[in-house]
């Protein structure tokens, strides 16, 4: 309740609470006995529609010991519980403690599993189909959501079941990616490769790299300004796991097929990030979602 | 019920006419007097048939496993062949409708039917009188148990007439309990003292729920806290078979000597040996008319009719009767002629339509569950060739108790292709989700939406076949 600037507000509903409940009991002992006139025919007098009377019987007392028990449970669990303003209660209980609680409890329950796994090599939790199973929810719940449920990925997020890889597929660099996340950056060159001219050559210089369908006059013409982008993709293209540059070569287009696509990489850059996801996830849980990833691309033959 | 009401004590100032009372009245502890007869005897086997079932059914073993279990945890609900998921919750609302339907049909043709011979209520409270009965004797013996002093035969009774309760109430704590959790492990888990927390708790709050109600509450229940007796009245008419005095017969009620002649002494048939109100188990005398306290256990007509056989007066005196036929004379074939009104016809005809949609529905249920989920990001995408590609995720559930080997087809588009597995399988009562690829060659139909239809059939033991709707999308160009 950091909402308010003083302590007022918590006084005024912790006060009210209070003394609704005591006046509960109040009025229950103040009407405990009254003084009435009686009459003979054991009916308050009042007749409605004619002919429909009010008997005028005593409440059973069971009744008033109900009415005492529930207002002794209000007080003990006002008690108990965070009730009255901002007094959090004896047993101190919050429902972000009984998240965590609940939490804690199930990490605890799975925690000999994931030991087990914690043991295992990458390649040997994709043969174990109970890791697998634990990587595939795993994967549902953090990777999907960019990647798909195929891991197949889209447009701009990395396809993650064939065999080109940015930043290295093989378990460790794919458990790095996953534990710190990946930035990838390509500047804006177009004014490093030169005129739109220019640029518009290197575009189909790079298509042919890969055989994709291309102009060759005007590849042939780009190749000499390729050499700005060797600093990164490579001299043949072939691109580097240790900057997270691409291969060029194969014919895979991570933002985009086609000369348009490719031109306006050159012209405008790309930042691609990929969020680190250690904060979610354990480091043994990371280790199973890395044999799910592995397994992924290295299907069992 | 009167006024417990007190004279004005001390105080002068109050006017002469006015008292003062207490809102609040004790209650009349009532000792109902053990009866036999026919309505009686019906009870007795109503108790023995409701609790042959509760206490027998959770024992009974089925496919290897317990056959009616509600596992909360497992969120399944097995009962025998059937084995139902928190999906299937409409059968529940099926089964509370019909068991309504079927309390306001036998209301309206018999009045309190349920509460009399049927409502756990009343069976417990009947099995406990019984125990009551057996340690402390019959109603006069339990009044003057009660009211002598400290004795040891007063402590020694009551001490084991407690301890059948409580061994009782326990008894029905663990079978209750054995309906939600199996009931041989919880039974090894009593004599090894590893029950958790929540099996003992509720087989302690039951086990006290029934000791409490049916022990010490008793007509209570019935008179200020169920919910039923507050509006069953609305299920009557004058053609409802009610508990009735025979005032006409009966009244002006008196004692008189076996000898005198009745029609000297000018005397109903009414003997007034107050055994009606003894029997009662709510306390109320039948002879003042129909009263919301009657739960038309039928205990005074039989206790009445044994008096009347006594003093050689036909018997009926108190019967179950209707109101109509008891002011128009009717025998009881002109009674039956009355049974069959609309209301009566209303309530039967939606509640047997019910039940037959219920057992046709639960018979035709197909035990596996699909749901195609399109996924919630990539709504479509170009690959290699141009191909576009879809991914759904699938849900399904396995109902059977078997292994489920299962095919996936998907057809609705022309070229269509499933690039990720099609043959999988469940495991039983297992669930299940699955990414799924689909593909179609480029150009292949128009951009914008197509309805695709999904199909798993089951290359089981038993041939079903699930269809779920989908869509897939060609992107513009």
């Amino acid at each position: 309740m950091s909402d308010f600037t003083s302590y007022f507000w918590h006084y005024y509903v912790a006060g009210l609470t209070l003394i609704s409940i005591l006046a509960c009991l109040g009025l229950l002992w103040y009407a405990s006995r009254v003084k009435v006139t009686p009459t003979k025919d054991n009916t308050t007098g009042h007749v409605w529609d004619e002919d429909i009377i009010e008997k005028d019987n005593p409440l059973p007392k069971w009744w008033v010991w109900m009415f005492i028990i529930t207002v002794v449970f209000a007080l003990v669990y006002g008690l108990l519980y965070p009730m009255f303003g901002k007094f959090p209660g004896l047993l101190n209980w919050s429902s972000v403690g009984q998240y965590q609680a609940e939490r804690a409890a199930n990490e605890a329950r799975v925690a000999p599993k994931f030991e087990a796994f914690a043991q295992m090599s990458v390649q040997q939790l994709a043969a174990d189909p109970v890791a697998m199973q634990i990587g595939e929810s795993l994967f549902m719940n953090n990777c999907a959501v960019c990647h798909a449920a195929d891991a197949r990925g889209s447009l701009t997020f990395p396809n993650l079941t064939d065999k080109d890889w940015i930043w290295g597929g093989d378990p460790e660099a794919i458990k790095v990616s996953i534990t710190q996340g990946r930035v990838a950056v390509m500047p804006p060159l177009a004014e490093a490769v030169g005129s739109p001219e220019d640029v518009l050559n290197v575009a189909h210089y790079v298509l042919s790299l890969s055989g994709a369908p291309h102009d060759s006059v005007r590849a042939a013409a780009g190749k000499a300004n390729f050499a700005t982008c060797i600093a990164c993709h490579g001299a043949e293209g072939k691109g580097n796991y240790l900057i997270g540059a691409p291969n060029l070569t194969d014919d895979i287009w991570l933002h985009g097929f086609g000369v348009d696509a490719v031109v306006r990489s050159i012209n405008e850059g790309i930042m691609n990030v990929m969020p680190p996801q250690n904060v979610l996830l354990s480091e043994q849980q990371i280790h199973v979602l890395t044999g799910y990833v592995w397994a992924k691309s290295n299907p069992p033959q | 019920m009167s006024n417990s009401t007190q004279p004005d004590g001390g105080n002068s100032a109050a006017r002469p006419d006015e008292i003062e009372i207490s809102l609040y009245a004790d209650r009349q502890k009532i000792y109902p007097r053990s009866v036999a007869g026919f309505f009686t005897n019906w009870r007795w086997a109503m108790v023995w048939l409701t609790q042959i079932v509760f206490y027998g059914l959770p024992w009974l073993q089925w496919n290897n496993r317990q056959a009616v279990l509600f596992d909360l945890e497992e969120r399944r609900f097995y009962l025998f062949n059937l084995v139902l998921y928190p999906h299937d919750l409409i059968y529940l609302t099926g089964l509370l409708v019909i068991s309504a339907l079927a309390l306001f049909l036998f209301t309206a043709v018999a009045g309190r039917l349920w509460c009399g011979f049927a409502c756990p209520q009343t069976v417990y409270t009947e099995i406990y009188l019984w125990m009551e009965k057996l340690v402390e004797g019959d109603r006069t013996a339990r009044m003057r148990l009660d009211q002598s002093g400290h004795t040891l035969e007063k402590y020694g009774k009551k001490t084991l007439k407690q301890l059948l309760w409580i061994a009782f109430g326990l008894w029905t704590g663990f079978t209750f309990v054995g309906y939600f959790t199996p009931i041989e492990q919880l039974w090894l888990a009593v004599w090894q003292a590893e029950l958790g927390p929540w099996q003992s708790f509720w087989i302690l709050f039951y086990g006290f729920a029934t000791y409490g109600n049916a022990g010490y509450m008793r007509e209570l229940v019935c008179k200020h806290m169920c919910p039923y007796a507050r509006f069953q009245s609305a299920m009557f008419d004058r053609d409802t078979l009610v508990v009735t005095y025979d005032a006409q017969r009966g009244e002006p009620r008196g004692r008189r000597s076996r000898q005198a002649d009745l029609s000297l002494l000018k005397l109903g048939s009414c003997v007034d040996c107050s055994l009606c109100v003894q029997v009662c188990p709510t306390g109320i005398d039948i002879r003042k008319g129909l009263q919301y306290e009657c739960i038309g256990c039928g205990s005074c007509a039989d206790v009445c009719d044994q008096v009347m056989d006594k003093v050689g007066y036909p018997k009926g005196l108190v019967r179950f009767t209707t109101q109509n036929g008891l002011e128009q004379g009717w025998t009881s074939a002109q009674m039956w002629r009355r049974v069959l009104r609309p209301r009566v016809l209303a309530y039967g005809a939606i509640l047997l339509l019910i039940t037959v949609a219920l057992f046709t529905s639960l018979y035709l249920r197909t035990p596996l569950k699909l749901d195609v989920i399109r996924d919630s990001t990539i709504l479509s995408r170009v690959v290699q060739q141009g191909y576009v590609e879809n991914v759904y995720t699938l849900r399904m559930l396995n109902a059977t108790e078997q292994e489920q080997p299962l095919r996936l087809v998907v057809h609705g588009l022309p070229g269509l292709q499933v690039i990720s597995e099609t043959e999988f399988s469940l495991a039983p009562t297992g669930a299940r989700a699955l990414a799924v690829t689909v593909r179609v060659p480029p150009g292949s139909s128009a951009p914008g939406m197509h309805p695709i239809h999904f199909e798993v059939q089951s290359l089981g033991a038993e041939p079903m076949t699930v269809r779920q709707d989908s869509v897939f999308m060609m992107p513009r160009q």
